[in-house]
């Protein structure tokens, strides 16, 4: 069985500033992966390259054994992989519905269509309606996403993510500036909608890298220092003196 | 799962709010079919005509600027293409004497603005922003050159025209009498309304709106930011060249002022005044920039500076347009806190139109020693005759301006503290501002 998600001497520069040097990288498929580092470590950049906002300087990323790199966005979430992003990033005069229901639409087939209308479509109002109650914003339907709390931005931005039912789910700092209790409200949402599809997570909080993933990569200058399961990483001598132990002091 | 949908997703319309949706419809359809037997002198035929083709035009033009985020410089080339090649289709038709009838013309139009679009449109829809509003006026300067230089399909400052009553006849109607033309103006308007606003309520005019808000994460939900802009392009030259042609049949002439920039900027500006955010509002702006523009001419030499004025004001303190502005209302109508706000907006009424009037009158004597300094002082504007050169009038006109802005600015915050008041009530009662 191929990887999920697999980088093969991924590096990536701006000018002569390589930000990302030569990852290898391997995700299994139904694996929840973090990926974790500090700051500038190039965790963002990863999901840019991978998700193709960015093409790699050189590398390959596949995806379920076929080559994505220098892919077009769209094609490659037609292709099964859907990203969330660090800074909440919706539709923001459109109601929580219409977000979502944009969001279920490609994956449902309607592609462009132009003759067909919108509210006749029973199996988008379907999905779309089951993505709304997974995310707890029923009653926050009709409001345009743009005025929801923070919380609920970043609930919808999981939901969106999701609601294509892409099999490859990339996370970026899902509950980054969430309280306590939100955050684990969120992390419960994620197990939840995640379940049976790989993850890819970007996070900073290690209660919840710890909770959620079954294997983390450690990313440090552009590098990957360290992959294995959370047991294996808090052992790691190299990871505690780049990034555990800073985070301690 | 239907169970689900049933309680999470909105309702969808039951039978009495589709029989309403459809009244609307039929009303419009009667309103249009009536209008003649109300005003039937020539004159207000030939208003609602113009209306009808202004309707399509800046309905056409909130596709894109209103639905997709894209402001043109240049939608008047659609327009004025759809117009040249009606008026040849016109002569072609008539000259052999083709079995095509006058009221299929309009699509000839329509298909030349189509084409043109889907021509043109790739490469300048590949950004939004100012890239597209840059290409746009670049083409359209192109465009707009070409037809004074070639004079054989444009005929040069002359333009081209043709005769619409020699074309096959249906029903023995002949479309020389004005009232013909407005039925067909009004029979193509209702039906491109009808089409435009089918178009919101598709997948694709989701995903316009989607592209408008947000085009870098529409890629990221599988579709192609720069295809949902060039199809939304396509449609957009489609009924502005349908509108063009229309155009063309009422002069029967098309000349190089139909792809001009005036016209591009003049549809921007009707489409804005009425508002962009409503589909209605290019009906409103339609409706009442013609109406205005047909009015002022004869009540003011300058009535493009007062267009210019009106336009700043929309966009400073009216952004939504003037359906904007009247849809703020809804919430308070809903929550009957309406009549919280009224009383303040007679007070502001008040100030605010002498500050007016003594800007007007300021403007008209302005206009009366820089434009003609050599006329009789006595000038009229706005039927009002006045002496421009009286010191009278000036003390007048700046005690109205400038007491006038004074006084207003108190009654403005009223409005403001009323207004806040209201909605803060509506917001309790659960009505969504």
């Amino acid at each position: 069985m191929s990887a999920a998600i697999e980088l093969r001497g991924v590096e990536k520069s701006f000018g002569n500033i390589a930000i990302i040097r030569n990852i290898n990288l391997s995700v299994a498929q139904g694996e929840r992966h973090a990926l974790i580092g500090p700051n500038g470590a190039g965790k963002s950049t990863t999901f840019n390259l991978i998700s193709g906002y960015m093409a790699p300087t050189s590398g390959a990323v596949l995806l379920r054994g076929e080559v994505v790199s220098g892919l077009p966005p769209y094609q490659i979430n037609r292709r099964g992989l859907s990203r969330s992003f660090q800074v909440t990033n919706v539709f923001a005069n459109m109601s929580v519905w219409e977000n979502l229901r944009c969001a279920v639409l490609w994956s449902t087939g309607q592609r462009y269509a132009f003759w067909k209308n919108i509210d006749n479509l029973p199996e988008v109002r379907e999905r779309t309606a089951q993505i709304l109650a997974d995310i707890h914003l029923t009653a926050r339907r009709d409001v345009p996403a743009g005025l929801l709390t923070y919380a609920e931005q970043r609930a919808l931005e999981i939901g969106i993510t999701v609601a294509g039912g892409a099999n490859v789910i990339l996370l970026d700092e899902p509950t980054a500036g969430m309280s306590h209790a939100e955050t684990e409200r969120a992390v419960t949402l994620i197990r939840r909608l995640t379940e049976g599809r790989t993850l890819l997570i970007v996070e900073h909080d290690m209660s919840v890298v710890f909770g959620l993933a079954d294997r983390i990569s450690v990313l440090v200058y552009g590098q990957i220092i360290a992959s294995g399961t959370p047991e294996e990483i808090r052992g790691n001598p190299k990871v505690k003196e780049a990034y555990l132990g800073e985070e301690a002091a | 799962m239907s169970e689900l949908v049933s309680t999470v997703a909105p309702p969808l319309p039951n039978a009495t709010e589709k029989l309403k949706f459809y009244g609307i419809w039929v009303a419009a359809a009667l309103v249009l079919l009536l209008l003649p037997r109300v005003f039937s002198s020539g004159g207000a035929l030939t208003t609602f005509s113009l209306i009808g083709i202004s309707i399509i035009f800046s309905l056409s033009y909130n596709i894109l600027l209103g639905q997709t985020g894209l402001l043109s410089f240049g939608h008047a080339v659609y327009y004025g293409l759809g117009g040249f090649l009606v008026i040849h289709a016109i002569n072609i038709i008539g000259a052999n004497k083709l079995p095509i009838p006058l009221p299929v013309v309009p699509l000839i139009g329509g298909l030349t603005g189509l084409f043109f679009a889907a021509l043109l449109g790739w490469v300048s829809t590949q950004r939004s922003g100012t890239a597209f509003a840059m290409i746009s006026l670049g083409v359209a300067e192109l465009i707009a050159s070409s037809a004074l230089i070639l004079r054989t399909f444009f005929g040069g400052e002359a333009g081209v025209s043709a005769n619409r009553t020699r074309l096959f006849k249906v029903f023995g109607w002949s479309f020389g009498p004005q009232i013909q033309i407005y039925y067909l103006v009004a029979a193509w308007t209702l039906i491109a309304v009808i089409a435009m606003y089918a178009l919101t309520r598709t997948p694709l005019g989701r995903m316009c709106n989607a592209v408008r808000d947000n085009p870098e994460r529409v890629q990221f939900v599988g579709y192609n930011p720069h295809v949902v802009r060039y199809l939304a392009f396509c449609f957009s030259g489609f009924f502005a060249g349908i509108a063009g042609a229309l155009a063309a049949i009422n002069f029967e002439i098309a000349n190089s002022q139909y792809l001009g920039a005036l016209q591009s900027g003049a549809v921007l500006y009707t489409t804005y005044i009425g508002g962009i955010g409503f589909f209605i509002g290019p009906i409103v702006g339609a409706i009442l920039v013609t109406f205005l523009s047909l009015g002022l001419s004869d009540l003011t030499q300058v009535w493009q500076l007062y267009f210019g004025l009106l336009f700043i004001a929309v966009v400073l303190f009216a952004p939504g347009g003037i359906t904007g502005l009247l849809m703020m209302h809804r919430p308070l109508l809903r929550a009957g806190t309406l009549p919280q706000v009224l009383p303040s907006y007679l007070v502001a009424l008040v100030p605010t139109l002498a500050m007016i009037a003594g800007l007007i009158l300021a403007m008209e004597t302005i206009v009366h020693y820089t434009v003609n300094p050599g006329d009789d002082s006595h000038i009229k504007a706005f039927g009002v005759s006045f002496d421009a050169a009286n010191p009278l009038i000036w003390a007048t006109s700046a005690i109205l301006l400038f007491g006038g802005y004074l006084i207003a600015r108190r009654t403005w915050a009223r409005v403001g503290q009323a207004w806040n008041d209201a909605t803060g009530v509506a917001r309790e009662k659960g009505v969504a501002a």
